[in-house]
């Protein structure tokens, strides 16, 4: 019976650990397509996010100043991405898969020096009290900082934007630009913000994984999980709880790929690992379906070309 | 009653307006007293939109003053002009689809109250002013008079002392209009002024107290509407005696070229309208006219008459035959051609050539094609023909499409199509927002081509024009199609009552012969 | 403060000026990359563009590199004008490797000369068939294809490297993850002696010569122009926007499996876990880079053909690590990206004197 117990936990955990980057940077990615904004950058900004991370922890030995750093990259890199798709009006999805392209170089390239380091991982934040609880204690309650910061983001951005007006004005924005700029609200500076802001949840989801996941660094890391955290958006219909659902289904996939021959199943190594992968298409054609109520979700301005002019 | 005793509500002096290319207000004058609807009529070009937009702080004046409440002012911004008391009803609106009424009320207002004030305040300002809607409705589920009064209530709760309104009743029926006086009458009594853009001068006489004329963006004149007549405004806007083109009194009517059998069509989604049983023959040298505003069906009816949207084979029928389900390629071939609403985008590609446009919609019917390639001279000779038979005006068939003006570009599109002499041409707008001259060319060319036989079907939102061209005249409402009477029958009224899906037999209307128009009010 | 005036018309000149700009700030950023890495930059620059065409050998080199980079980039490059966005070619060059591949491990030694042409079709319905599922996806579905294409581009490395690590794996070949060596018969002759210069060169020549053809001058050309610059005008004009996509993306998939066929029929000679060296990607550079047209397409294949063995060369000379090849290519592209701005814009600093205006 315990052991069955300690099992399901140890597989809770997994799951966790796979999930909250994936969660992060779909966070991240979630309120700049609200804002009408496509980054098809995540995979670039989340390994510039990790290899600065941990440079940053290296260098220093302080892990949250790590993540701090990582976000700020991750933003900076969002910040270029800005400048050409808002400001010089390039297409979108050439510059996300530029910015992927270069992401990936320049990170591999900083990161040379780092390969084969390791470091202590972000350190275990036991909530006084309610972690001795049994079982629920080391489940819920024993987490790394970043862990029960991506719940928090969850609450917090479903509140921002349904409930605030600043919420209402960043979906406003997605809606039609052009009627939010004919009402006077300035368009293109809170398409900044939002892209910001994904890029900064893009490097912290980086940093979780080359601080937490596996506390070393190595080229090209996240394999492919920025492209997976775009598909969760959309399997999340732009909503902050249901791209929680959709990052933990895809922990639980992850179970599956990691533990899979432990468990008893005799499938090579390598279908284990297609799981993921599969999982995401499957999960976009299952979304994707219903073309109208996509519509009807969708912010109607995702990816098109805005130029203001009265 | 002297001129000092009432200061203007809003005045201009000498307002100058000029773009790279273009003086589009040049020293215009404008006076505006309280309480007062005042139109501001001029042609599409005449500058009305500019000058309006600096009044709202979108645009600012090169030179002039302008003056609020006899004291200068310098309007920075749409949230200034809100300040002061001007509101602005646009012609295109400023909505948000996905959100709720309410949403967008509060979009629209620089300090808006907590949601549940603000929905108190917008139910009483419906009650007072008769324009109901529901907070909590997401827009894109109402009708396009109800999304105006979304943006009439949002200028309301800022209690303005001026409305500014941009050709509002171009998207209504002739009923709504009517409701609309009614709000704007009130609001008249109540001591706010109205600036009524319009180029429909029926309306204006029956509305506005006083109203000024621009031409080519100056003023060429004020006046009184109440002592003018629609000819008289209209020689003013234009600067010449206007003559209308007339249709042909008789027709010889050939054989059935179009029908549509009991076409039902479910909407696809919640913007789309599901066509219901609709019934349609369109004989060989006729020109049938369905009148009906933006939103009830025509989209849809384009869609299933070109061939964008499948349905059963018989339950379109051409020449005969039925091509129900086929596509645009097949259906061109076999004789229907199409001119849709949207010039660019939908008609042709702006980026493109004139010529490689007229091989959009040419391969089909020209020999354009050679087993699979393209020869470019023929297409090159085709196009070059349609620019010089409809006095295209641009640079040779080389220019880009989205380089020509909005006239220009229509007259290419529809030549393209009559141009190729099909059986059957549908049209959807074949006027709209273009030049009074690029108008009369074309339906002088529609008329010239039912008169060789062709079968002309045309949709659109202006009622002059399609009393104008028109043999036979119907609406579209909610999806229906109402029967079609003979363009002797009925006047605007009669067509009004038809757009909001009301049989005329019903509503007490005496038809052949009879033209005493005993319109029992059908209210909507 | 940036501000952009539309022209009229596109300019013409920064058609053609455009990728030179973007090559130009490349070298510049690549400059001052080179001094804050700590080496001599006039030297590595030398070494990454110069020194591997200083000889015959490189020059041969450059366009063995060049011609899976020609193949994709002329296919995607299609698919872009019709705004397909296929992303995943990486796992149809891979799909179109393993189908051809397991031809040529199958065969005994002396076999005839119908090996070759047997191992192009194979490889590309084996792309073909890799592309297809994102098409079908897409055209049933609604699902994007850049996503979905991009997944199983994973997958597909994913199924090779299970084949060469198990089923498919060298009986002789001392345990390495390799595939057995290609007979004679199933690789493509060399052209020239002393080079790894092969058959794939004169084919991708006829490729794109084709494709050239196609675009410029027939009506299936015509429909992608269309409907990648307006899909209701395409729907408008009969062209269905499904037979597009399908075309689109069975055309790229071809190319990328006959890419990955040619690889290991030629340079690499038998299967092993990492067919390319991220060509499925590159080309994505080098269909923009050339400007979505054939001709472009060729020059832009050589510079980033170049890139790679610049970066090859920057490793054996001076230690750097090859991540540097993968840094110039997203410049160049991000680079052209922003130039490429200029041409329906001008550039214009500081406030505007006149709030712009709606046109009339």
């Amino acid at each position: 019976m315990n052991e069955t117990l300690l099992v399901l936990q140890a597989a809770c955990l997994t799951i966790i650990g796979a999930a909250t980057p994936l969660l992060f940077a779909a966070l991240g990615e979630l309120v700049t397509e609200r804002a009408g904004v496509l980054n098809l950058g995540l995979e670039g900004m989340m390994l510039i996010g990790a290899v600065a991370a941990f440079a940053a922890t290296v260098v220093s030995g302080n892990p949250y100043l790590g993540v701090l750093l990582g976000a700020l990259a991750g933003a900076l890199m969002a910040l270029l991405h800005g400048i050409m798709v808002l400001t010089l009006l390039t297409n979108q999805v050439a510059t996300g898969l530029a910015m992927t392209l270069f992401g990936v170089g320049l990170s591999a390239l900083l990161g040379a020096g780092f390969v084969g380091v390791t470091v202590a991982p972000l350190p275990a934040l036991p909530v006084p009290l309610l972690a001795s609880l049994p079982l629920l204690g080391p489940l819920l309650f024993e987490h790394n900082l970043l862990v029960y910061l991506s719940l928090l983001l969850v609450v917090g951005l479903s509140l921002f934007i349904c409930r605030t007006r600043a919420g209402l004005i960043l979906r406003a924005v997605g809606e039609s630009p052009s009627s939010a700029h004919a009402l006077g609200y300035p368009v293109i500076r809170i398409r900044y913000l939002a892209l910001l802001f994904g890029g900064a949840m893009a490097g912290v989801g980086g940093a979780y994984l080359s601080l937490v996941y596996t506390p070393m660094w190595s080229e090209n890391m996240t394999a492919g999980r920025g492209w997976v955290a775009l598909a969760l958006v959309v399997f999340a219909s732009w909503r902050p709880g249901r791209a929680l659902l959709g990052a933990y289904m895809f922990g639980g996939v992850t179970i599956l790929q990691l533990h899979g021959q432990g468990m008893g199943l005799s499938i090579p190594s390598q279908f284990l690992s297609m799981l993921p992968y599969l999982a995401t298409v499957l999960v976009l054609v299952l979304i994707s379906r219903d073309g109208v109520k996509l519509r009807e979700n969708r912010p109607a301005s995702l990816g098109l070309l805005f130029r203001p002019s009265s | 009653m002297t001129a000092h005793d009432r200061t203007p509500c809003l005045e201009l002096r000498q307002v100058v307006k000029a773009f790279p290319g273009c003086l589009a207000n040049d020293r215009v004058d404008l006076r505006v007293m309280p309480g007062e609807i005042h139109a501001l009529l001029g042609e599409n070009g005449a500058g009305k939109s500019t000058l309006v937009k600096m009044i709202f702080g979108l645009l600012r004046p090169d030179a002039g003053q302008l003056r609020w409440q006899g004291e200068p002012v310098r309007i920075d911004s749409p949230a200034r002009a809100r300040t002061l008391g001007i509101g602005m009803v646009f012609q295109h609106f400023s909505l948000f689809e996905a959100l709720t009424v309410q949403e967008n009320i509060a979009l629209g207002m620089g300090n808006p109250p907590p949601m549940a004030q603000l929905e108190q305040q917008i139910r009483a300002v419906e009650a007072r002013y008769g324009l109901p809607l529901d907070p909590k409705r997401a827009v894109h589920s109402l009708s396009v008079g109800e999304k105006q009064r979304i943006e009439i209530v949002r200028c309301l709760l800022q209690n303005p002392r001026l409305l500014i309104m941009d050709e509002p009743t171009s998207v209504l029926t002739p009923q709504e209009a009517e409701r609309l006086f009614v709000t704007l009458r009130q609001l008249r009594a109540e001591g706010c002024s109205i600036l009524y853009i319009s180029h429909k001068l029926d309306e204006v006489r029956q509305l506005c107290d006083a109203a000024t004329i621009l031409r080519g963006g100056r003023n060429v004149g004020r006046c009184k509407p109440a002592d003018e007549t629609a000819a008289s405004m209209a020689a003013l806007m234009v600067g010449e005696a206007v003559v209308p083109v007339s249709a042909h009194p008789a027709l010889e009517r050939g054989a059935v070229r179009l029908a549509l059998c009991g076409i039902s069509r479910r909407a696809v989604d919640a913007l789309a309208v599901t066509l219901e049983q609709v019934d349609l023959a369109v004989h060989g040298g006729e020109i049938v006219g369905i009148a009906g505003v933006a939103g009830n069906g025509q989209s849809e009816l384009l869609a299933v008459l070109c061939g964008e949207w499948r349905c059963r084979a018989d339950a379109v029928l051409l020449n005969g035959s039925g091509v129900g389900h086929l596509g645009p390629h097949q259906r061109r071939q076999r004789g229907l051609c199409i001119v849709p609403e949207e010039r660019l985008g939908h008609g042709s590609v702006a980026e493109m050539s004139l010529r490689d446009n007229a091989l959009l919609s040419g391969y089909s019917r020209q020999p354009f094609l050679r087993r699979g390639f393209v020869r470019t001279a023929a297409v090159g000779d085709f196009a070059r023909a349609v620019i010089e038979r409809f006095d295209v005006r641009c640079s040779g068939f080389d220019a880009a499409a989205g380089s020509l003006s909005g006239g220009n570009l229509q007259k290419f599109i529809v030549g393209r199509e009559v141009h190729q002499a099909p059986d059957v041409l549908v049209i959807a707008q074949p006027t709209w927002g273009v030049d009074a001259g690029a108008a009369a060319l074309i339906h002088r060319a529609l008329l010239a081509l039912a008169a060789q036989g062709t079968a002309v079907l045309v949709l659109s939102q202006d009622l002059d024009e399609l009393l104008l061209i028109s043999h036979r005249i119907g609406a579209i409402c909610g999806g229906r199609l109402s029967p079609l009477y003979p363009r002797q029958q009925l006047g605007v009224e009669e067509v009004g009552l038809l757009m909001t899906g009301t049989a005329l037999e019903t509503a007490g209307v005496l038809l052949p012969g009879d033209r005493a128009p005993e319109v029992a009010h059908a209210a909507p | 403060m940036l501000r952009l005036e539309p022209r009229p018309q596109a300019s013409r000149a920064m058609i053609y000026l455009s990728p030179l700009l973007a090559l130009l700030l490349t070298l510049g950023s690549g400059f001052v990359i080179f001094r804050l890495l700590g080496v001599d930059a006039g030297q590595a620059l030398y070494a990454f563009f110069i020194q591997p065409l200083s000889d015959g050998y490189g020059v041969s080199e450059l366009l063995v590199k060049a011609v899976p980079l020609v193949l994709i980039g002329v296919g995607l490059a299609v698919g872009f004008r019709a705004n397909v966005w296929n992303i995943g070619a990486e796992g149809q060059l891979a799909m179109g490797a393993v189908f051809a591949g397991g031809l040529a491990i199958w065969v005994p030694e002396e076999s005839g000369v119908w090996v070759l042409p047997a191992m192009l079709l194979l490889g590309m319905l084996g792309g073909m068939l890799w592309a297809a599922i994102p098409a079908l996806l897409r055209t049933r579905y609604n699902a994007n294809e850049i996503l979905t294409s991009l997944m199983l581009s994973y997958v597909a490395l994913l199924f090779l490297s299970y084949l060469v690590h198990g089923p498919w794996r060298d009986p002789e070949g001392f345990n390495f993850p390799e595939s057995k060596l290609f007979a004679a018969s199933a690789t493509l002759p060399i052209l020239l002696d002393g080079t790894r210069l092969h058959l794939g060169l004169p084919i991708a020549m006829a490729v794109v010569a084709g494709v050239w053809v196609m675009l410029a001058r027939t009506l299936v050309g015509f429909q992608v122009r269309v409907v990648g610059a307006s899909p209701r005008a395409a729907q408008f004009a009969g062209f269905r926007e499904r037979a597009m996509i399908w075309f689109a993306l069975l055309l790229a998939g071809a190319l990328a499996g006959l890419a990955g066929m040619i690889e290991v029929a030629g340079p690499i000679g038998q299967l092993v876990p990492q067919v390319s060296p991220g060509y499925g990607f590159t080309a994505i550079i080098v269909a923009f880079v050339g400007r979505l047209h054939p001709a472009g397409v060729t020059a832009a294949g050589l510079l980033l053909a170049l890139s790679y063995l610049g970066g090859e060369n920057l490793q054996i000379e001076m230690g750097l690590p090859q991540a540097v090849t993968g840094v110039f290519q997203g410049m160049l592209l991000f680079y052209l990206l922003a130039c490429d701005v200029m041409i329906h814009y001008r550039v214009r600093i500081g406030r505007p004197r006149v709030i712009e205006g709606a046109r009339r």
